[in-house]
């Protein structure tokens, strides 16, 4: 092992003092320290905490900014649950937002008009929590293209990647239950989808729906239902799993780039205290105060204009959260065919809503492990791939992308449809031919700029060559020894520094 | 670089630093002073921004420029504990499971003791909804049972112009949310257009009114929207805004289009004796989506 040692600190030994009044010298600042550590012992594990390295590469922050936003959630949806009442109860509006006034809705949708237009700050904290959770899920994504295009999840990481992939389902999840429980139009013909896709599900399908609805739709139960899925059940997994991830995170440390002076056994960057610590904090506002422009200025989700759920009502132009969309589009995009075999109908729904959502996940997870199979890779890794420099796996991800893009661009048929003048019919068969062709045409294509850029003149070099010039007594410059460059890199480091190939160049002065 | 430079540097960072944290301070103040003055909302977020916005670029100039900022490059040590800690979890494994599992017969019964738990446990589980039984199968709708606004009043075939629709329920349900979602009927007025009468329907339609579920067999949204007119040729379609699944009325509700596979189910139609539009009978197959025994 090379470079070990460099972020250890001279051991300082326990300092001997004396009691009486010695002790108590010290400010609050060096008296908690050792109030906690007479007691827990934890002064070692404190000290590499506050010593522990953080890469400084701008793409290690999507993993904080989902973090952040989780955290705003928390914030943002206890205050809200101060205020929210989770009942199907019908009411009959008589509040400051006229046109509803006279209105039956349920007690459900009432609180939330209230939130919005009643309750002081609500409306900001509202959307905030809104906006908060559709942060959370895109930093998740992108987090998860990070990973996945520079090879983190491999070996020793794979028990993070399975858990990234469950905060992923678990976020779309509470996303879906959050948003259904204002018991507006739209989120009430989201329900009325999502119990007809349970429905779907061969055998097993009717007794699901009826358990989690607690009967025929819209049982009567569903909000208090959801409400508490989305309030306590699946919050406690997500800070669990978080808890687990980051606990994980911290005892295997960052993977890190390639580069100069990089070794698969160290690990460059800022310490946690105090400059990565300030710069993260800074993040955890930033993050915050778009978070709050955006609930302040952006609308989002305006319930008064949907109106109250009524099963018989519904209104064009629905579209689901983002994170949602790709299902939506599958729905819509699925051929009309429905199976029969016997007396057993599969549903066309189970295809699309089910099934799809089945591998796309089971596919994320197993991913590691298949593709430590596919490239005979059992080794452990710390330090990245360059994209470029697996142009498989890069075309293979940007293919799932455009994938799961057309999927969600299926989800918005009636809106695009209006907006460029065109049929549902000619929309459809467009994106139902774009389905199958484009992730191929991304596929080739992302793979050939990755071998082009891998095999190309810009491939960086990972040590720089280097030469020493000497001066000889007149003081002429000679150069005394060159190191070629080593540009043979082995398969670990497929071109592995970003860093120029310039000659390093040291310069001895003769004559002592 | 010489010292005084590196000094006069730090000067101004540390002034820039302070100047965003005052900015977030007065921010923070004037978010106080818009909530004691009754609250607005583009106001509140505007703040909200201002004074979180300042308070991270602050911290991060702070950390950028007043901290620490050389790489440190710390050694990794490695994930796995050493061979001899390795055999040790399996040597004090071994010590104790031994004299464990020598109890094969008290192994089998913990093992059976568990599984008969779990399986107890299934019964609360139940008793989160009914069983489905034949809920999914029937609607409200029985024969001679009227047909009904949402505000309760009865229809009669001259309340319907040509190529209008109504929304219709079963009478005496009343407000039960659990009847309008899965008995709810688009009632139209097709009026003398001609349409494909399927076998045994003959009788189903009243002076050119027909009556179709107005749950899309595909993922169960109203089938709110209808087209009596069409730019090539006269059509008369149900569009379904969910997923735009689109049904021809003059075909028995057939699917043109979109990802629904069925037709939507038709209700009966007859005349009371006293002129209002009533069922036949319920429908007579399951209405909505799919699930895997509705035939």
């Amino acid at each position: 092992m090379n470079g070990s040692g460099r972020d250890r600190r001279p051991e300082v030994g326990p300092t001997v003092e004396e009691d009486g009044p010695s002790r108590r010298r010290g400010g609050v600042i060096s008296r908690a320290p050792r109030w906690v550590d007479d007691r827990l012992g934890m002064s070692k594990f404190a000290e590499s905490a506050l010593d522990k390295v953080f890469p400084d590469h701008w793409s290690f922050m999507f993993g904080e900014l989902a973090f952040y936003a989780f955290l705003l959630l928390l914030g943002t949806g206890v205050y809200l649950t101060f205020f929210f009442a989770p009942s199907e109860r019908a009411v009959v509006y008589h509040g400051t937002y006229v046109p509803l006034r006279g209105v039956q809705m349920s007690e459900a949708y009432k609180s939330v008009i209230e939130i919005s237009f009643k309750v002081k700050a609500g409306m900001v904290m509202r959307q905030m929590h809104h906006w908060a959770a559709l942060i959370f899920l895109g930093a998740i994504v992108v987090h998860l293209c990070r990973v996945f295009f520079t090879g983190a999840f491999r070996r020793p990481r794979e028990i993070n990647w399975v858990i990234g992939v469950s905060l992923l389902v678990l976020g779309i999840v509470n996303g879906f239950a959050g948003y259904s429980l204002p018991d507006d139009l739209l989120s009430g013909t989201g329900l009325r989808i999502a119990n007809a896709i349970i429905l779907s599900i061969p055998f097993l399908g009717p007794w699901l729906g009826s358990l989690l609805f607690g009967g025929e739709f819209p049982a009567a139960s569903i909000l208090s239902r959801l409400y508490i899925i989305h309030v306590l059940l699946v919050p406690a997994a997500i800070a669990a799993l978080l808890t687990a991830h980051l606990a994980i995170l911290w005892r295997q440390k960052h993977t890190d780039f390639p580069g100069r002076d990089k070794s698969e056994d160290t690990i460059t960057g800022s310490r946690m205290w105090p400059t990565y610590g300030m710069k993260s904090t800074g993040l955890l506002f930033a993050v915050s105060a778009f978070t709050a422009l955006l609930g302040g200025l952006a609308q989002i989700n305006p319930i008064w204009l949907y109106g109250p759920y009524k099963p018989a009502a519904v209104s064009a132009g629905s579209q689901p959260d983002w994170y949602m969309g790709w299902l939506d589009g599958a729905l819509r995009m699925f051929p009309n065919v429905e199976i029969r075999v016997f007396h057993v109908t599969i549903s066309n729904l189970f295809f699309p809503a089910v099934v799809l959502p089945g591998i796309t996940f089971t596919m994320l997870a197993v991913w590691p492990w298949l593709e430590a199979r596919l490239t005979h890779d059992h080794e452990p890794h710390n330090l990245l791939d360059r994209p470029r420099d697996r142009p498989v796996r890069s075309a293979l991800g940007s293919a799932t992308l455009a994938f799961y893009s057309i999927l969600l661009l299926g989800s918005a048929t009636d809106i695009l449809a209006t907006t460029f003048h065109l049929s549902f019919n000619t929309i459809i068969r467009m994106l139902q031919v774009a389905i199958f062709t484009v992730p191929v045409i991304v596929f080739l294509v992302v793979r050939r700029i990755c071998r082009d850029l891998s095999a190309g003149r810009v491939r960086p070099i990972r040590q720089p060559g280097s030469a020493v010039i000497g001066r000889d007594a007149e003081g002429r410059m000679v150069v005394e020894h060159v190191d070629e460059p080593d540009s043979l890199a082995d398969d670990d480091n497929v071109g592995a520094d970003p860093v120029r190939p310039n000659k390093d160049i040291r310069i001895r002065t003769g004559g002592d | 670089m010489s010292g005084t430079q590196g000094r006069s540097d730090e000067a101004r960072a540390e002034r820039r630093v302070a100047i965003c944290l005052g900015l977030s301070i007065v921010a923070a103040l004037g978010l106080t002073v818009v909530y004691m003055l009754g609250g607005q909302p583009q106001a509140e977020g505007g703040l909200l921004f201002l004074a979180l916005g300042f308070l991270a670029l602050g911290l991060i100039l702070w950390g950028k420029e007043l901290l620490p900022n050389a790489p440190v490059t710390a050694s990794r040590t490695p994930h796995e504990s050493s061979t001899g800690a390795r055999e040790g979890v399996g040597e004090a494994f071994a010590r104790g499971g031994d004299r464990m599992f020598r109890r094969t017969f008290l192994v089998k019964m913990a093992a059976l003791a568990g599984g008969s738990l779990g399986l107890a446990a299934i019964f609360p589980i139940a008793s989160l909804g009914p069983s489905p039984g034949h809920a999914l199968k029937r609607t409200s709708w029985a024969r001679g049972r009227r047909l009904v606004q949402l505000d309760g009043t009865p229809v009669r075939p001259s309340d319907l112009g040509v190529d209008n629709i109504l929304t219709v329920f079963p009478e005496g349900t009343g407000d039960d949310p659990q009847t309008q979602a899965d008995s709810q009927v688009v009632l139209i007025n097709i009026g003398s257009a001609r349409q494909v009468v399927r076998k045994g329907r003959a009788t189903w339609s009243v002076d050119g009114l027909v009556a179709y579920s107005k749950i899309c067999t595909h993922a169960g949204c109203p089938v709110g929207l209808y087209k009596a007119d069409g730019n090539t040729r006269p059509s008369h379609e149900l569009l379904c805004p969910c997923h735009q699944s689109t049904f021809d009325v003059l075909d028995g509700c057939r699917p043109v289009f979109g990802p629904a596979a069925r037709s939507l189910p038709q209700l009966p139609l007859a005349l009371s004796p006293d002129g209002y539009l009533v069922a036949q009978s319920d429908f007579t197959e399951p209405v909505g989506p799919s699930f895997w025994n509705r035939t």
